[in-house]
């Protein structure tokens, strides 16, 4: 679908913006620290750095990626938001205070504390900057599509904006203002949703009975789209879809409920009819064309598992594996990335990094149940785009009122640069302090490793620009989900062993990242999933069988981990007595 | 990092061993729930309550679960750091 580029929308995201990097210039104004700017002083208050958590850790592909597969696929968007927050128990009951307790700036530190070897550190701060630019991708990619419909600036103009925007806030201040970009962020984000889903209950449900002829959209060989045989215009475009087609049979000839409860709300939801939309493409001479049909559902079938997850009803052994890998994965990854770790650094010690959890716990829990009104609320809103499940949650806002619309297309910007922020930080870290100081074994004072940070971030950010505008033709979620397996099977078992387990040597370390993140990265480039959306093959000529590898390689670098430590335990250098 | 105890002084505190317990039992609720969604998916689909079905109750109490579970973590860990039962 076209859209209209919307004045609000353009000034409220440039005023925040200007307002955010005007603070950065502020809170960066005097001579910085090295431990300020890795670590903001270790002085940031619990609860804005709990919050700083919610704005670190939603990313666009919770916000707009979880919203889009409630709406079009039903309940199984809602399992990535279950597994998303599951992570956090691991990273508050296992992984917090130990990494607290042991680390100054980074999560290689902390690893390496007890051993101070340089291939620790070499082959942590390699699985940091892997999964941070893993992560980094679908941040850009969506920041780019998102400034295409909204501000109607090419892609590129997109990306290149949230990187210089994210690269300044970064070098003025560092994890200072990193930190106040989230919090804002954070906050806005689950405020809004607040007031969407508020807004959502008290329109209710209403039975809309929008066209159900299917519509094509045709890309020709020379570029051109057209809709239905026609050239696309805004008076000639895809309709908008997702509608109720009938209420319970209860309120017989009524066509709407008015106001409902929250529990009210998805129960008439299951005893409805609606109607969602799917294409399907296919190639000849005159183009791409992809033909979308609408199909009734009960809304019983749409609030079940399965949706999305077409394994867990056929029953096939591979796709049920591939699924609980996934599961997995998101649940031992959270506790994994190198952008949350870092954040247990800003605050002053293990109790304030317990309540600055448990205040990221409350704000993203109370998220993610909004993203569930949000998906049904776009499911049913008649203002979707099918061509772009991204869009679904600005869309929804749309069929409010147009400020609206603005408002939730600049939050779901800044939800960008706040992620952005976060993992040019972590990448910056590992650049500077662990590479160029502890491997490289370069002296630095203490206003050296500061500039040496600001550069691999600048750094960090013309990369972060670069892959946004290759890869944009890339899905989002898809990337995240990737970035979640190899933290996990690189990161996840070297950080619980060395916490657990007495006897690990640093060889067995070293082989478990090393290991878990090779063997992540190359199940992922084997698998079908990438067989068939990256290198256009067919999904049969994948070698592995099935595209999550996490259920394999998380327990793998746990096994390589103990084989190592056992082979290697007779030799007592390197380790202090 | 003043109130840290260092680490292998004394094994893992009574604070990390909490949170040890507290891990396992949500390890036992969200991989519970995951087996139920890959093996039992009617029984989800079911509506004992009445209203909403089996699925969205048991992923709006996992989540609730999360955060009551990470409440008692912080309180317990307070208590059993607290200067009062003689740990610094």
């Amino acid at each position: 679908m076209l859209y209209e580029s919307s004045p609000v929308a353009i000034a409220i995201f440039a005023s925040f913006v200007l307002a955010v990097i005007g603070l950065s210039f502020w809170l960066g104004r005097k001579g910085q620290s090295a431990k300020g700017y890795y670590a903001a002083h270790g002085e940031i208050h619990w609860f804005i750095n709990g919050i700083a958590f919610a704005g670190d850790y939603l990313s666009a592909a919770s916000f707009l990626g979880i919203c889009g597969m409630i709406a079009f696929h039903g309940f199984d968007g809602f399992l990535y938001s279950i597994g998303f927050l599951a992570g956090w128990i691991v990273a508050l009951f296992v992984i917090a205070e130990p990494i607290k307790s042991l680390g100054k700036f980074t999560f290689a530190d902390a690893l390496d504390a007890k051993y101070n070897s340089r291939g620790i550190k070499l082959s942590v701060a390699i699985s940091t900057l892997v999964v941070s630019i893993f992560y980094l991708i679908p941040q850009m990619v969506g920041a780019g599509d998102l400034i295409m419909p909204l501000l109607g600036l090419p892609h590129a103009v997109g990306v290149i904006l949230v990187g210089v925007a994210v690269t300044l806030i970064v070098v003025t201040a560092g994890m200072v203002s990193t930190t106040w970009v989230q919090f804002i962020k954070g906050s806005l984000l689950v405020f809004f949703c607040g007031v969407l889903t508020s807004m959502i209950l008290s329109r209710g449900l209403t039975v809309n009975t929008g066209s159900l002829e299917p519509q094509t959209r045709t890309v020709t060989p020379d570029g051109r789209v057209l809709v239905d045989g026609e050239p696309q215009t805004r008076d000639h475009d895809l309709r908008p879809v997702g509608t109720l087609a009938a209420l319970p049979e209860r309120y017989g000839d009524a066509t709407t409920t008015g106001p409902l409860g929250p529990l009210e709300y998805l129960s008439i939801l299951e005893d409805s009819r609606i109607v969602t939309w799917s294409g399907k493409k296919s190639t000849d001479s005159s183009g791409t064309h992809t033909v979308y049909t609408p199909t009734e559902k009960a809304g019983a079938d749409l609030l079940k598992p399965g949706g999305y997850f077409k394994g867990l009803t056929t029953g096939k052994l591979a796709d049920k594996l591939d699924f609980a890998s996934l599961m997995l994965a998101l649940f031992c990854g959270t506790a994994s990335l190198p952008h949350i770790l870092i954040r247990y650094y800003t605050v002053k010690d293990a109790a304030a990094a317990r309540k600055s959890t448990v205040v990221g716990i409350a704000a993203i829990g109370a998220f993610y149940v909004l993203t569930l009104f949000l998906g049904l609320g776009a499911m049913t809103s008649g203002a979707l785009d099918p061509t772009s499940t991204n869009m679904a949650a600005p869309l929804l806002a749309k069929s409010f009122s147009e400020t609206l619309f603005a408002v939730i297309s600049a939050i779901a910007f800044t939800t960008v640069l706040g992620t952005v922020s976060g993992l040019i930080m972590a990448g910056s870290g590992a650049v500077a302090h662990d590479l160029v100081e502890n491997v490289l074994g370069i002296p630095m004072n203490d206003d050296e490793k500061v500039r040496c940070g600001k550069i691999a971030a600048v750094g960090l950010g013309i990369v972060a620009m670069a892959l946004g505008i290759l890869f944009r033709n890339f899905n989002v979620s898809f990337l995240v989900g990737w970035a979640f397996n190899i933290a996990a099977s690189a990161n996840l078992p070297a950080l619980v062993m060395l916490l657990f387990w007495p006897r690990t040597t640093k060889e067995g370390i070293i082989a478990a990242v090393t290991v878990g993140m090779l063997a992540s990265l190359g199940w992922i480039l084997l698998s079908a999933d990438t067989f068939e959306k990256v290198y256009g093959l067919s999904r049969d000529a994948s070698p592995v069988p099935f595209s999550q590898p996490g259920l394999v390689t998380i327990p793998l670098g746990f096994i390589v981990l103990i084989v190592v430590s056992l082979l290697t335990k007779a030799q007592p250098q390197g380790r202090p007595a | 990092m003043a109130d840290n105890h260092e680490p292998g002084s004394r094994g893992p505190g009574r604070a990390a061993r909490i949170g040890f317990g507290l891990f396992w039992v949500y390890v036992i609720l969200y991989f519970g729930f995951i087996a139920l969604v890959l093996f039992r998916p009617d029984f989800l689909s079911s509506r004992p309550f009445g209203g909403v079905n089996l699925a969205i109750a048991s992923g709006l109490g996992l989540i609730a679960a999360a955060l009551l579970l990470s409440v008692v973590y912080m309180v317990a860990a307070r208590v059993v750091e607290s200067p009062g039962r003689g740990r610094r």
